[in-house]
């Protein structure tokens, strides 16, 4: 069947059988392997990517015709104009990551949560983490970066 | 000549890490990332039973579904002669696909190769497998009757795989009947398993001259090379073992599995690239585990504390096939460690180990083999004596801790301890954790009938294997390797024989040979995990690159500097003697204004070297001299809930003394990731079989790994005692809080416990498990 | 791990849907969040042939208030989440249960409705469901007909909904301000369903009497359970400390649990009774009442 999915600001039209899951589609047919699978079980979150601007969701756990006409963002498209995204500069000051399988998912499941509570208590960012897995960091620094983007969308907002 | 002055040192420097710009913006570049023209896809057919006689495969139906190009069975590859695969200790092999019969859950059965990873799981389907089962031996106790013959394949016709033992059991036995007080406990530090984020899996790929390049998940490139040449008989140059980024090993990525030699064996019949990714459950019920041994513990006293003898015997279950990744002279790894901190007078440690109808492996999972283990034996069994002597656990540690002045240590059971400061390391922790308060604390919650623990684990490790006179991997010294080149812009590459699986080799390795070099580690790239260009090396696991092949960087480094050395004193017109090696560059000796940096003799290495040999380059390998022994004081504070049997872990400190601090933010990393590890196998984390021999943790729904808001928050502090025989004195972390940490954690809910009369609980401690033993406790107390 | 193949159709609106699943009959699967469905074809035990995809559906995506809560098929556990409404103290065991379903990445596609429709025993939303008394909005043959919750939850992973029917909306009663409830889940883990969890709502009189009181729990059996002794120890009762020690040994007794990896049967038991009494005694510190 055809899809139609906008990527990263990007628009793939392709053809794939249904059973194709979003994750691999954005592997295998968009080429953007940045976004990981790492269970069956819509477990562990190194799949998660944002739909429609706000909204995380576990790619391994979605078919790619129910994004057809959807807007994803992955890791890939953080990034803007080659400046780090505050998330991915805070997640490198505060080494919340180790071998960097996780840190696609804790990205942009923590994306998500910065659009719905801009300034989460650490409390809250464990909360709402809790769907992701990370086997190396322990949680403690990845915490410590999800508040340091947050002061620095909140003080300087435009840089979404 | 010089008056540059910006390089300043860079071991103990918190630097960011040079890997992370690539993993924060998805360009890793992990093994399924890779995709090759004409690639296929492999799906394994795994047998439903533990144990079962194959009485036939038809594959029929298989090769009709769309897509699915071929299909390989045990019988095809034992005419291959690739039946069977040695295990990396030598004392076993394994079954690549089931030849006759299968012995554990899940294990291979067949292999398709299909166009899509959906037309090989279809085809992976459509495999028909005729069994007949056979009798389940599901536990190493019922193993040991030998009344089902596991391994009929095998010369010794008994389950037994092994018997080791160390110490002197005589004069152990004696002295503990002469103790005044005695304790003895069974103790089972259950299955599990290290289940990195990425699974493992692999790409193999024949080039046009029939090469092959093989991208596998792989802590030991090297290693894999070996192997892979001599269970296929492809010359070892005809092999390029590539690991490139890899999402957690944990010890998981040692062994070579079989999938490998399918997608190895499929890519050269077919003539395609074959890749092969493991899901989760694959890589849960058949991928190296960890532990799995039944432990019996038992500590002989003075009445006054001193400890008089230890002894511990242990019945180990090896699952279907010995994989094991030990030494091949270590069957039971580094468990003569069991001493721990303590000076015991005598000492005796044995295992047995069986085989049963259970996944293979045995693996060291962040620990240097078996460590983690004995850890856990000496540090719950001081807490059971601690409770049977009515004394305070701090106050018996104390008692017994191998004094500063006694290093070199040599214990008992053979190993030269080669530093350590044991009674600082505790009284860091205590001050830090506020150990008065919180017994004043605990005591007034007692009498309000709460529960609350305080729990203690100061432990000693053993890693960096390891010396060429006691180990091997597959005949293979353990030692490892670096090699450093200088370009003429005094950047440079460096290449060593281990292999980062998060580590931060790559910030690591750079600020080594920047300290020793006076370069600046931003522009020194490291490059691991490739046969072709990497010296050999025995890969990273068992926290041994930092003692292996870090030591080795430094000394090639330091090989560099040698060199340079008679550049510089080209360079300065004076005899290479005069030259000295100063605020990290050269300079005439007692003539600070005639100097010249690193960067400068790198360049003249290449345009103005005199009569030196050109270029600025060293290899150095590394055999250790002896093992590093990291140690720590960790502390757990908890709180239970008597209702549901939920334990709260209020606080964890650890204190680590981990030598030479390369890098403080790496080393604290470490740290988190492996308590929240420790914290996982103590409270959740178990590979369990029912009696039949079926797998009841075969995904990420039941084996569970902590999330964000179980996990506790913790709090490190460091002690440094460096390593002496290191060339910087570093001594390897990686593990030591996964070691330390399981009986700090279970000491502490028993200490909760404690006014109960519960003396010990078995991992992992479930609520289920501490409800039980309340309610027991109470019942038993209800009626004395 | 790869589902079989099976054939998408996409719900243009809910009358498609409806037509859809009446046209293809037993083989077809309504998808919502797809957050049990997916993962079990992954694993090839569920292998529908056909699925009507329901996401795109807009007028199955709501959440209405006007006194009773109504809840589209699409409506997602993180919306029940984030609305407004939550914080009152009428809607406190739907605030609760919103926060423990599943992780809060799964919870931002599974939707409640197919959560119920799921039935899982160990599932969350059956027995919030069956305590706050809620009903069912189904489309058949005969048009729409409503089913009280009771009925609607038949048997594990069995409800009322026939084949070629769908679930279009849960409806959950309006709360008069004398009522408040309490979700109790004891998990192993977040993402974990339920070792044990207690559903209470209560609503009190004027004069502090219980009027009315839903309980119900899950993980106690082949589908969710409502402690109706309980129910009926508490109507017309003063809520003191010992009638809700007595309701939760109720809860304790109904319970009839299945030992697993979660625990053994003596234990869930034991959770059972100790969750409906703290469920209880939370319910009624939300009312002002100290107990
Ligand atoms: C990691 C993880 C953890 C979880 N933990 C929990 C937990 O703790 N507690 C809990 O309760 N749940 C848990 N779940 C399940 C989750 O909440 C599911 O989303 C939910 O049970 C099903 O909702 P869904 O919208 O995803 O339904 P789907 O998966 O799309 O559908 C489930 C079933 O219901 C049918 N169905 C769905 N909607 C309708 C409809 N409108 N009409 C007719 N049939 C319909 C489908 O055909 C399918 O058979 C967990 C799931 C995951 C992945
Ligand atoms: S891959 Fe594990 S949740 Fe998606
Ligand atoms: S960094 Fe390795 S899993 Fe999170």
């Amino acid at each position: 069947m055809k899809v139609s999915i906008k990527v990263n600001g990007v628009q793939y039209e392709k053809d794939v059988e249904p059973r194709t899951l979003l994750a691999y589609f954005l592997r295998e047919d968009c080429g953007l392997t940045g976004t990981h699978v790492g269970c069956d079980t819509s477990s562990c979150g190194c799949c998660v990517v944002v739909m429609d601007g706000d909204r995380a969701v576990k790619a391994c756990t979605m078919f790619a015709a129910q994004a057809d006409g959807h807007e994803i963002l992955t890791v890939e498209g953080l990034a803007q104009g080659g400046a780090l995204h505050p998330l991915q500069q805070a997640f490198w000051d505060q080494h919340g990551l180790q071998c960097g399988y996780c840190t696609p998912g804790m990205l942009m499941t923590s994306y998500a949560l910065l659009k719905h509570k801009p300034n989460p208590s650490d409390g809250e960012i464990r909360e709402e983490l809790a769907g992701n897995l990370c086997r190396c960091t322990g949680y403690n620094n990845i915490v410590k970066a999800v508040r340091q983007a947050a002061e620095t969308l909140q003080a300087a907002p435009a840089t979404k | 000549m010089s008056t540059d002055t910006t390089i300043k040192g860079s071991l103990g420097v918190p630097m960011k890490r040079k890997e992370d710009p690539r993993f924060i913006q998805g360009k890793g570049n992990y093994v399924d990332d890779l995709s090759f023209p004409g690639m296929l896809y492999m799906a394994l057919v795994r047998s439903p039973y533990p144990h079962a006689e194959i009485a036939g495969i038809d594959i029929s139906e298989a090769m009709k579904v769309p897509g699915v190009v071929a299909v390989i069975t045990g019988k095809d590859l034992e005419a291959a002669g690739l039946g069977w695969l040695p295990t990396f200790h030598g004392l076993d092999k394994q079954m690549v696909l089931a030849i006759g019969k299968v012995l554990f859950q899940y294990q291979e059965v067949a292999a398709v190769f299909a166009e899509s990873r959906g037309a090989a799981a279809d085809g992976a389907e459509a495999v028909q497998v005729d069994y007949n089962p056979l009798p389940v031996v599901a536990d190493p106790f019922t193993s040991k009757k030998d009344e089902v013959l596991l391994r009929p394949d095998r010369e010794a016709k008994t389950n037994h795989i092994y018997h080791w033992e160390v110490g002197d059991r005589d004069r152990t036995d004696q002295a503990l009947q002469a103790s005044e007080k005695r304790i003895r406990q069974r103790m089972w530090f259950p299955r599990c398993h290290p289940a990195p984020l990425e699974p493992c899996g692999c790409v193999a790929q024949f080039d046009k001259m029939g090469r092959l390049h093989f991208h596998v998940t792989s802590q030991a490139p090297h290693v894999y090379r070996t192997a892979v040449s001599l269970v296929t008989g492809i010359p070892e140059d005809k092999i390029h073992v590539i690991s490139p980024d890899i999402g957690g090993g944990f010890g998981n990525k040692v062994p070579v599995y079989p999938g490998y030699v399918c997608a190895i064996v499929g890519a050269l019949k077919i003539g395609r690239p074959v890749k092969w990714i493991e899901s989760r459950t694959e890589n849960l019920t058949s991928t190296g585990f960890a532990r799995d041994y039944h432990m019996d513990v038992e500590i002989g006293a003075k009445a006054d504390g001193t400890v008089t003898a230890l002894k511990v015997s242990t019945t180990a279950d090896h699952g279907a096939f010995d994989a094991a990744a030990d030494p091949s002279k270590y069957p039971a790894g580094m468990f003569g460690i069991v001493t721990g901190s303590y000076t015991f007078p005598t000492a005796h440690a044995e295992v047995d180990a069986f085989f049963t109808n259970k996944a293979p492996g045995g693996i060291a999972y962040r620990c240097s083999f078996r460590v983690t283990e004995a850890s856990f034996a000496i540090e719950r069994g001081m807490d059971i004596l601690a409770d049977e002597l009515g004394m305070d656990p701090v106050e018996l540690r104390r008692k017994n801790f191998v004094k500063k002045e006694q290093f070199p240590f040599p214990s008992v059971l053979g190993f030269t301890y080669d530093s350590g400061d044991y009674h600082k390391t505790l009284e860091v922790a205590l001050e830090k954790i506020g150990y008065q308060a919180l017994l004043k604390e605990q005591a007034e919650k007692r009498a309000k009938g709460e529960l609350m623990g305080i729990g203690i684990s100061t432990f000693t490790e053993v890693v960096g294997a390891g010396p060429s006179k006691h180990f091997d991997i597959l005949g293979i010294k353990m030692f490892d390797s670096a090699e450093i080149r200088i370009h003429p812009t005094g950047s440079g590459i460096v290449r060593t024989g281990a292999k980062s699986q998060g580590q931060g080799h790559e910030t690591t390795w750079a600020q080594i040979v920047a300290e020793e070099l006076g370069l600046d580690p931003q522009n020194i790239l490291v490059e691991e995990g490739d046969t072709d260009t990497a010296p050999y090396g025995l890969g990273t696991y068992a926290s041994r690159s930092t003692p292996t092949a870090g030591a080795a960087l430094a000394m090639a480094a330091r090989r560099v500097r040698e060199r340079a050395r008679k550049i510089a004193a080209h360079l300065l017109e004076v005899g290479e003697g005069d030259v000295e090696w100063k605020d990290y560059k050269f300079q005439v000796k007692g003539v600070p204004a005639k100097s010249v940096t690193m960067k400068e003799v790198a360049f003249a290495a290449y345009t103005n070297m005199g009569q030196n040999e050109p270029g600025l380059e060293a290899t150095q390998y590394y055999d250790p001299p002896n093992m590093t022994f990291p140690h720590g004081a960790y502390i757990a504070v908890v709180d239970v809930d008597r209702d549901t049997g939920e334990v709260k872990v209020r606080r964890f400190l650890a204190v680590d003394d981990c030598g030479t601090i390369i890098n403080p933010m790496i080393v604290e990393g470490q740290v988190h990731g492996g308590l929240t590890e420790g914290f996982a196998i103590a409270f959740m984390q178990e590979i369990q079989y029912d009696k039949d021999g079926n797998n009841l943790n075969t995904n990420f729904t039941d084996y569970l790994v902590p999330t964000s808001l179980e996990t506790p928050h913790w709090e490190t502090a460091h002690t440094v005692t460096p390593s002496p025989h290191h060339p910087i004195g570093a001594k390897g972390v990686g593990e030591s809080p996964n070691v330390g940490s399981p009986a700090a954690f279970v000491n502490a809910v028993v200490d909760a416990l404690s006014p109960l009369g519960v003396r010990h609980i078995e991992m992992p401690v479930t609520r289920d498990k501490v409800w039980r033993a309340i309610r027991d406790a109470e019942a038993k107390k209800g009626q004395s | 791990m790869i589902p079989a193949a099976f054939d998408y159709r996409r719900a243009g609106s809910a009358d498609d849907a409806f037509a859809q699943l009446q046209k293809l009959g037993g083989d077809a699967r309504v998808l919502a969040g797809g957050q049990s469905l997916i993962p079990a074809m992954r694993f090839r035990l569920a292998r529908p042939s056909v699925l009507v995809d329901i996401n795109g559906v807009a007028e199955l995506d709501y959440i209405t208030m006007n006194g009773a809560l109504t809840l589209g098929a699409i409506a997602r556990d993180s919306a029940v989440e984030r609305a407004s409404w939550i914080g009152e103290r009428g809607w406190s065991l739907i605030h609760d249960v919103s926060r423990v379903v599943a992780d809060p990445v799964v919870r931002q596609m599974g939707t409640v409705v197919g959560s119920l429709c799921h039935n899982d025993p160990s599932g969350d939303w059956p027995a919030v469901a069956l305590a706050a008394r809620a009903e069912m909005v189904v489309r058949g043959k005969d048009g729409q007909r409503t089913v009280p919750i009771d009925q609607f939850l038949v048997d594990s992973f069995t409800t009322a909904v026939q084949e070629g029917e769908m679930a279009l909306a849960v409806r959950f009663p309006a709360p008069d301000d004398r009522t408040a409830g309490s979700y109790q889940k004891v998990e192993r883990k977040v993402g974990d369903y339920a070792t044990a969890a207690a559903a209470v709502q209560v609503s009190l009189n004027a004069d502090g009497t219980v009027r009315g009181a839903g309980i119900a729990l899950s993980s106690a059996g082949p589908c969710a359970v409502r402690v109706t002794d309980a129910e009926a120890l508490l109507k017309g009762q003063t809520p003191t400390a010992d009638l809700i020690r007595a309701a939760g040994e109720a809860a304790a007794k109904q319970s009839d649990p299945q030992a697993d990896l979660r625990g053994s049967v003596e234990y869930k038991k034991n959770l059972a009774g100790v969750l409906v009494s703290r469920g209880l005694r939370q319910a009624l510190a939300r009312l002002g009442v100290q107990s």
